[in-house]
């Protein structure tokens, strides 16, 4: 058995303490050329994979980069032994990426036929795909190994990627792909987002949806291509995803989501490849990806409106809203005499007690200080009667719109009440 | 006495056999429910994912034993299904997107962890992969046939072999015992919910089995054939049936197939072609198990694309020869005159195959070639081009009188609702019964016998098959 994982990283001679001066050369690319090279390279992988990857999370095709990445396998098995046979150099790049390149297009083609001829769907097509042509990689790949015994090394790098042996010439390549990709979105960016957000009319309008999808999809191809010498097969799915799904929580304009994509994913490139040099026994394909997880985790919690902390923020203030305006009617009840037997019968959650309601009310400038229960200002007066107004009107018009009986509309009065506003009621 | 060979068999190739064909038994039921489910990406997304949990295991226990590291894996297994959900819903993304994050962001965890932390770990990266079948030999392979369960020689199975048939036996067990629940949790969660079932429960209960066979069987076998096996039978078995008792048993024996003939011709198959080295077995399966798909995807009887095509002919060629007996009957009523509605029959090939189908039904005969159409109308083809005709022209005042189309509008359509001549179409005549249609024509009487209705019964059923 082969040691473990053997992600090797060591860049440049790592340094084995940390400086604060290491840090800042690093981040200028001025720590050697080598680790420049690899900065340069995974921050430009990062952007294409961004950008690319958004176009696919916005078509829904987030895990075609799986199924892509996995069927580049056969392929570059294949383009070896053949290579070989023919006398040349097996290990040769763009050998190899040719080969993974044309089997992983026959995986897409594969996937689109099972789409359109058969009742599978999209998931199941997928991971078919996915796993039939990663099996038939992994039988060519034992027989590379049967085959050679002296050679094979350099093809498990694909697996688990090999950032630290990019040279100039890879980072040339990363850098017109990355180049390419940003061109071809650009040009085709009106066509390419009309596809992903209705593709039904996209083709009434006479655009070549089919073709579209395939450009998307060669896109996917060719990121990931470049992505498997640096990160490997695994990790270059990440690159596709986790920024794009990053981006999503920041914007609702297509632009700015496509724009930010490209700069998480180039600056989670940067970012990993420059820990990864600055700290011995880091692995850069894992830490980029990492960074991007954390890039990711910080916009699921933080992004306005999208985010967790807004989400929760929205509904606390929702919750508090209701529970003021259960409060003021409550207060105001005993005087306004029963509003058609509604409050009482309510159940609903929201009417549990809130502590320190009455406190929240004088905060508000609702009620004012006194003993027992609290005594309503003007202004919780007002809100009371809109409440109670606004359910009022609800009920009348359940009863008398849509002949629904008054002690079938507490319901949703009870829901309604809040967000009804009185002037807003009637037509 | 067994003969060596079959007892060369029996040590080197029975156990390893075994474990494939359970680890695909056991994975290939539970993936009827995740296809259907439409959740097939969940064993990929898990068998990457338990690399932390492998690697956390190693750092907490120290040692490469068996327990620990199905426990870390198995945790990390239900944590990645635990972490998809709550990704799905707090960041509002489709699974696959949530997938795709959880699972590549767990494998960088676990492949920097290993870097930084327990790199002496003796984690086979291949291993994980392509598994270890083949290193899986019986060492106390009985010599004689009676021996074969004595206790002497069971001690001999290897553990990995035992633990993935205890874990089919939980499979089988699950499946069979809620076997309602997971039905109706599958097609209809929101049925299942409203009658209590839990289908919340039910698929949580799905995924702890999913990830138990993933760890289960991937120690022996290799994450690859577990990402296989639990969609390809399922989905091979989809396109051959059209219940879920017959899908789970026919994805039963196709994963039990791809397991033997995989392992078949992965092990013994390169010999045949002179080489001396076999190749990956596991690997083999899940090419196997593809070339069985595509079979399915190509000749199954009921889903297949060449079936699909028959029947598709067949409807093309009936309605094209109604067409023809139409267009003949027309031409009796003129008299030869040319009239408007003659239309040109559909291409060469379906017209030839419409006159010959004709002929054989004795709905025509050859005419003298004077006429536009070298054909006549035998009695019985006159009977049944007038219901033709008849539903034509019904068709036609039912479209003005009651959708208030124009008269020169409706012609088209009729002429393909005029093939649907089934009990819908019979009662199109209203209570005036109309005795002629929007353009004059004469609408003939209906026939006293009842007629065939192939058509309408050939699309319902090639509707029918094509259902999602």
């Amino acid at each position: 058995m082969t040691p473990a994982l053997t992600i090797t990283a060591s860049l440049s001679s790592p340094p084995s303490t940390f400086s604060w001066a290491e840090l800042f050369r690093a981040l200028t690319f001025q720590a050697g050329h080598n680790t420049a090279l690899v900065v340069a390279g995974t921050a430009l992988l990062g952007i294409a994979g961004g950008l690319v990857g958004t176009l696919a999370l916005l078509r829904k095709r987030s895990l075609m980069g799986d199924a892509i990445s996995h069927a580049t396998l056969p392929g570059i098995g294949l383009a070896f032994l053949i290579a070989t046979a023919l006398g040349f150099q097996g290990r040769s790049v763009p050998i190899l990426m040719l080969g993974g390149g044309i089997t992983a297009i026959l995986g897409v083609l594969a996937i689109q036929f099972l789409l359109r001829f058969t009742r599978l769907r999209e998931d199941a097509a997928i991971a078919v795909i996915l796993s039939t042509f990663f099996g038939l990689g992994v039988v060519i790949m034992t027989v590379v190994q049967s085959s050679s015994s002296g050679q094979q090394g350099g093809l498990r790098a694909y697996i688990f990627g090999q950032a630290s042996a990019m040279s100039a010439s890879d980072v040339w390549l990363m850098a017109s792909l990355a180049v390419g990709a940003a061109l071809i979105v650009a040009l085709l960016f009106k066509e390419l987002t009309l596809t992903c957000f209705d593709d039904e009319f996209a083709r009434a309008a006479g655009w070549p949806v089919g073709l579209l999808d395939l450009a998307i999809m060669s896109l996917v191809v060719i990121v990931t291509l470049a992505g498997i010498q640096a990160v490997g097969l695994v990790l270059v799915i990440a690159m596709l995803i986790v920024p794009a799904a990053a981006a999503r929580f920041w914007s609702e304009r297509v632009v700015i989501v496509t724009l930010l994509a490209a700069a998480l994913g180039g600056l989670s490139g940067y970012l990993g490849a420059i820990a990864s040099s600055m700290l011995d026994r880091l692995p850069t394909g894992g830490v980029i990806v990492l960074s991007a997880g954390a890039i990711f985790v910080l916009s699921l919690v933080l992004a306005p409106r999208r985010g967790v902390l807004a989400t929760v923020a929205r509904r606390l203030r929702l919750r508090l809203s209701v529970a003021l305006d259960h409060r003021v009617v409550a207060l105001t009840a005993p005087t306004t005499g029963p509003i058609t037997g509604s409050t009482t019968g309510s159940t609903t959650r929201a009417h549990a007690p809130i502590p320190f309601i009455d406190l929240l009310l004088r905060l508000r400038g609702l009620a004012l200080p006194s003993v027992g229960s609290p005594a309503l200002t003007d202004s919780g007066r007002a809100r009371a009667a809109r409440v109670a107004g606004a359910r009022q009107e609800w009920e009348d018009f359940l009863s008398h719109q849509a002949g629904i009986p008054r002690s079938h509309a507490a319901v949703s009065a009870d829901l309604v009440e809040h967000v009804l506003r009185k002037d807003g009621a009637r037509p | 006495m067994i003969p060596p060979s079959i007892h060369n068999f029996l040590t080197t190739d029975l156990m390893p056999m075994l474990a494939c064909v359970l680890a695909a038994l056991c994975t290939g039921l539970l993936g009827n429910f995740l296809v259907l489910r439409r959740m097939s990406l969940m064993g990929d997304a898990i068998s990457h994912a338990v690399l932390p949990g492998l690697v956390l295991a190693f750092i907490l226990t120290g040692s490469r034993s068996t327990w620990p590291m199905l426990a870390g894996a198995g945790v990390s297994g239900l944590v990645t299904v635990a972490l998809v959900s709550l990704v799905r819903r707090l960041g509002r993304l489709d699974t696959g997107t949530a997938m795709g994050v959880v699972f590549s962001i767990l494998f960088a965890l676990g492949v920097v962890m290993i870097e930084r932390v327990a790199r002496q770990v003796d984690l086979d990266a291949e291993c994980v992969l392509y598994g270890a079948a083949e290193t899986l030999f019986w060492l106390n392979a009985p010599d004689r046939w009676n021996q074969v369960l004595s206790a002497d020689s069971l001690s001999g199975v290897p553990r990995q072999v035992t633990t993935l048939l205890v874990m089919a036996i939980l499979a089988g067990a699950f499946v069979a015992v809620f076997f309602k629940e997971l039905r109706l949790a599958a097609f209809d969660s929101a049925l299942a919910a409203s009658l209590g079932f839990r289908p919340g429960l039910v698929n949580a209960a799905l995924m702890a089995m999913v990830a138990a066979s993933t760890v289960a069987a991937f120690e022996a076998v290799g994450s690859i054939l577990v990402i296989a096996m639990l969609v390809c039978p399922a989905a091979t078995a989809r396109l051959l049936t059209d219940r879920l008792r017959s899908q789970l048993l026919v994805s039963a024996i196709v994963a039990v197939a791809s397991g033997i003939l995989g392992y078949i011709l992965g092990a013994f198959g390169p010999h045949w072609f002179g080489h001396d080295r076999s190749v990956s077995v596991t690997g083999m399966m899940t090419v196997v198990a593809g070339v069985l798909l595509f079979t399915a995807v190509i000749a199954s009887p009921s889903h297949g694309i060449v079936a699909r095509s028959l029947r598709r002919l067949a409807i093309a060629v009936t309605v094209a020869r109604e067409d023809l007996l139409a267009t003949l009957y027309r031409a009796e009523e003129r008299r030869g005159a040319p009239g408007p509605a003659d239309r040109a029959l559909p291409g060469k090939t379906l017209g030839s195959l419409a006159r010959r189908q004709a002929i054989k039904r004795g709905e025509v005969t050859p005419a003298p070639s004077a006429m536009p159409i070298p054909l006549a109308l035998t009695d019985k083809g006159r009977d049944a081009a007038r219901q033709i005709v008849r539903t034509h022209r019904l068709w036609e005042d039912y479209l003005v009188t009651n959708l208030g189309l124009r008269t020169d509008h409706v012609h088209d359509t009729a002429m393909r609702l005029e093939h649907l001549r089934d009990a819908a179409a019979a009662r199109l005549a209203p209570h005036t019964a109309p005795t002629t249609d929007p353009h004059g024509s004469p609408i003939p009487p209906p026939s006293t016998q009842p007629s065939a209705q192939a058509i309408g019964h050939l699309i319902r059923t090639d509707r029918s098959r094509n259902l999602p």
